[in-house]
């Protein structure tokens, strides 16, 4: 056992919540990793997983202590080292990636300074050697003009190129182990491919040992050799890649898988021409000097769900908001049942405010962390519907109830739920106006993959038994896939594609579309090698997401771009007979399969 | 564990306050303070402007128990008229200026546009002055009364609260929830009032003391220059610049009234202090542990 880099013993950690009491985060939990082995930690929030990882470098967030264990790092118990004993492993030993690049770099200094302040601190090297290791790591990582990626500013380099700059900077003193907090959690799935493949490769080539950290089974997939499932602080189940995925022992773990693995849907029989309950009509908008939508048109038939997908900075939330009314739109409509509705929030007049909701993304700051529940739901039913005292508590009850909540939570501050909960009650809100159309803006993608699918189940049954529609924005292909009518898929501020669900996720495709396709991470090892080959994904890495005004906004990383077409002239609308339109110069037959 | 919980709950009420040493020796001193605004004059000895001995600037224990003032008047007792005086204008002109700031800051963060501008430039101009000199020319323009002297330096200290509330709210201003309450279609009052000023409490209040122990000082300031409360009534700060000549005669008449200023705003800090640590839910101490 002369490998095992970090072996952990009856792990104990306690947390405490402003002036409460001690309470067990992690309790008993025991793993090991050997020299170039990557073990995944996998579980739901709150299971413990990220400060397990914390504590492998003998850390604990503020609040949080190390109660008990043993926590062994090349044979010294870190536990009994003094904190500058342990400041000094921190970065040469052991170094830490977390999940928010952006977060962790300083906006203020160049990345090169960053990468190579670790082992300039710890005196393991000097200026010029740290340099060159850099070099050749930003190489490694397949970072593009690696000579002098290190002269520039954080926000000079897009999020995936950041998130690789990061394990560049933890493997900059070549430590022993290596922790990945959720790295690509934040990243788009075309971003993702090219980050895990940096991360992959550097592993297996420094033969470092690593604890990926994630709530994302697919990723664990190809990039673990063993996994860790966790729930509430405990180990539930530990056993090898291949065993976990394909054989799970433990009840919870097929929960897990069962969230992952796609339902197919049964294809409408015949599309129904029913009434459009809103309709964004050719909407151009922007904020400051910044053009994001051009020209974007979505129709919400009455009682369906139209899903908008594409990935983050192509003006998704953008389009909730200009259809809110909360941003200014520059050109185009919006119109409700048919009718124009005023383009900004104010001057809208009750009906027609509640007609159409809108439901954010966090709920953690979508709800006043200072009002109780009944009172977040009881403002907007006072607002539109001057319910008052008796009336509002009973309709508070009725709504909680429908979205499977005890109507006791009425009493409670946000603070006092879950995730998943708190994302009901932002649910509630938004149906306590009777709404007619609910834009929900990315709800699932900050819960985890059991809760999500709670919650989409719901949205469904709140379809059915209500007959509201939805516009559901997200970047989660599988969860816009399963649950969806008609689907819209926009880059860079403009539609590429849209039409019934079962025409959108079948060929032809867009080129655009066909890449999101192919990047969603499939639940089998050895998916990333094979894609990261394919010259789609190539081509895609290439370059970023442009706001073009000219042209089609894409032709930058399409292997299928014609020169000079491409670039200068907007695509036309190629029309199918099963109602799927695509913006694109290739010819029909010669659109991707 | 029933037969556990009962004491728990008992202590309770001092438990959730988690007070720190610090905190209970500030909070007494405080307390005391308070109470001697309320019963000093009943507890003083002698009146506010009696002249008790021929002896000025007498020392500690001779004529009376601190000694006596540039005209032989009781430091003592002159000191327990002064809490009043000194605490009850620190509370309004404290108030004035929060009450001015936080609505105007609030109110330039969430219209923004041209009300933004407009107030903020104003504020700026303000603050450019120094807040003594800009003080002084109000009031001796004004003349010295005490409803003058309370509103001038309410707006003075108005200009620092406006600049912290804007930034607190220009912060919650762009949560989410605010976000939601203007789709909804709330008006600016609901915004302000319900959505923002709750979140703003804590920091709101931890600026609250920090104010009020600077409105202590400005206006003792005032006092010393001679611009503030006027003889023959009680003020610490007044007291300070009645008696500074003594402090050449050897009589502790003028420092005396400087440590109650001093402990005043001290204990006001470092309850303050406590306050923003609880809020953060670990000491300072804690933190360097890890």
């Amino acid at each position: 056992m002369t490998d095992t880099i970090l072996s952990i013993t009856d792990l104990d950690v306690r947390g405490r919540p402003p002036g409460g009491t001690y309470v067990p985060i992690v309790t008993g939990v025991s793993l090991s990793v050997k020299k170039g082995e990557v073990l995944a930690l996998i579980g739901e929030s709150g299971s413990g997983k990220s400060t397990i990882s914390l504590a492998a470098m003998g850390f604990a967030r503020p609040g949080c202590r190390i109660f008990g264990g043993q926590v062994v790092l090349n044979g010294r118990d870190i536990m009994t080292l003094a904190p500058p004993e342990r400041h000094s492993l921190r970065g040469r030993e052991v170094a830490y990636v977390a999940q928010s690049a952006a977060a962790s770099f300083n906006p203020a200094i160049r990345i090169g300074k960053q990468v190579t302040e670790a082992p300039l601190w710890h005196g393991t090297a000097d200026a010029a050697t740290a340099a060159n290791t850099a070099f050749e790591l930003y190489q490694k990582l397949d970072l593009p003009d690696p000579e002098h990626i290190g002269s520039r500013f954080p926000h000079q380099v897009s999020g995936g190129q950041l998130q690789r700059l990061m394990a560049a900077m933890a493997m900059s003193c070549g430590p022993d182990l290596l922790i990945l907090d959720e790295p690509t959690t934040a990243l788009d799935v075309t971003t993702q491919i090219e980050v895990l493949k940096a991360f992959k490769s550097i592993i297996r080539e420094q033969g470092t040992a690593a604890i990926y950290v994630t709530h994302d089974l697919s990723v664990v997939a190809q990039m673990a050799d063993r996994i860790l499932v966790l729930k509430d602080g405990a180990v539930v189940e530990a056993g090898e890649t291949d065993q976990i995925i394909h054989a799970p022992q433990h009840a919870y773990t097929k929960t897990l898988m069962d969230a992952v693995t796609p339902k197919v849907r049964p294809v409408q029989a015949e599309p129904k021409k029913p009434e459009i309950v809103l309709s964004a009509r050719n909407i151009t908008a922007g904020y400051g000097a910044t053009t994001i939508l051009r020209n974007v048109s979505v129709d919400v038939p009455k009682g369906t769900v139209v899903g908008v997908i594409g990935e983050s900075g192509c003006g998704k939330s953008t389009l909730a908001r200009v259809i809110a009314g909360l941003t200014p739109t520059r050109e185009g409509e919006t119109q409700i049942e048919g009718k124009t509705v005023a383009p900004s929030v104010g001057a809208r007049d009750k009906a027609t405010l509640r007609d159409c909701q809108i439901v954010f993304q966090m709920a953690d700051t979508a709800l006043n962390p200072r009002m109780r529940i009944r009172d977040l739901l009881g403002r907007p039913l006072r607002f539109y519907h001057s319910l008052k005292g008796r009336a509002q508590v009973d309709r508070v009850a009725e709504l909680l109830t429908l979205v499977d909540l005890p109507p006791e939570f009425a009493s409670r501050y946000p603070g006092e739920l879950s995730g998943g909960q708190k994302q009901r009650v932002n649910l509630a809100r938004a149906l306590a106006a009777d709404p007619k159309v609910i834009l929900c803006d990315e709800v699932t993608s900050a819960l985890d993959t059991v809760v999500a699918a709670g919650v989409i189940a719901l949205l469904n049954d709140l379809k059915d038994r209500l007959g509201v529609s939805f516009m559901f924005i997200s970047h989660d292909l599988s969860t816009v896939s399963s649950f969806a009518d008609d689907v819209v898929v926009l880059y860079a501020g403009r539609v590429m594609e849209k039409g019934p669900a079962a025409a959108v996720f079948q060929p032809p495709f867009h080129p655009y579309t066909k890449l999101l396709l192919a990047s969603v991470p499939e639940m089998r090892q050895g998916w990333l090698e094979g894609v990261a080959q394919t010259d789609e994904a190539r081509a895609a890495s290439a370059s970023g997401v442009e706001l073009t005004a000219k042209g089609c906004p894409f032709a930058n990383r399409c292997i299928h771009a014609m020169r000079d077409l491409c670039e200068t002239t907007t695509p036309p609308d190629l029309v199918f007979p099963d109602g799927l339109t695509i913006a694109c110069h290739l010819a029909p037959d010669a659109l991707p399969t | 564990m029933s037969d556990l919980d009962i004491p728990a709950a008992r202590a309770s009420v001092f438990a959730g306050l988690r007070l720190t040493k610090t905190a209970i020796v500030a909070g007494s001193i405080l307390l005391l303070w308070v109470f001697l605004a309320f019963f000093g004059p009943t507890l003083a000895p002698h009146g506010e402007a009696e002249i008790i001995s021929t002896k000025t600037f007498a020392p500690i224990g001779e004529g009376g128990l601190l000694g006596t003032d540039k005209l032989g008047r009781d430091v003592f007792s002159r000191l327990l008229y002064g809490v009043r005086t000194t605490l009850v204008l620190a509370l309004i002109t404290t108030i004035i200026a929060f009450a001015a700031g936080v609505t105007l800051g609030f109110a330039a963060a969430i219209l923004r546009g041209w009300f933004d501008i407009v107030v903020s430039r104003i504020v700026e101009a303000f603050m450019a002055f120094p807040s003594t000199l800009l003080a002084l020319v109000v009031i001796g323009a004004l003349g010295t009364s005490i409803p003058v002297l309370v509103c001038t330096v309410g707006l003075v200290l108005s200009t620092g609260v406006f600049r912290v509330s804007r930034a607190l709210g220009m912060d919650i201003g762009v949560m989410d929830f605010v976000d939601a309450a203007r789709a909804r279609g709330e008006g600016a009052w609901w915004i302000l009032s319900r959505e923002v000023l709750p979140n703003a409490m804590a920091p709101l209040i931890a600026e609250f003391g920090l104010r009020f122990t600077f409105s202590i000082l400005f206006l003792s300031g005032l006092s010393f220059l001679g611009l503030g409360v006027q003889e023959p009534a009680a003020d610490w700060g007044l007291m300070v610049q009645e008696n500074i000549g003594g402090l050449f005669l050897g009589s502790s008449a003028a420092l005396i009234p400087a440590g109650c200023i001093a402990s005043l705003t001290i204990c006001m800090n470092l309850l303050v202090d406590w306050f923003q640590q609880r809020q953060q839910g670990e000491t300072v101490l804690e933190k360097i542990d890890q």
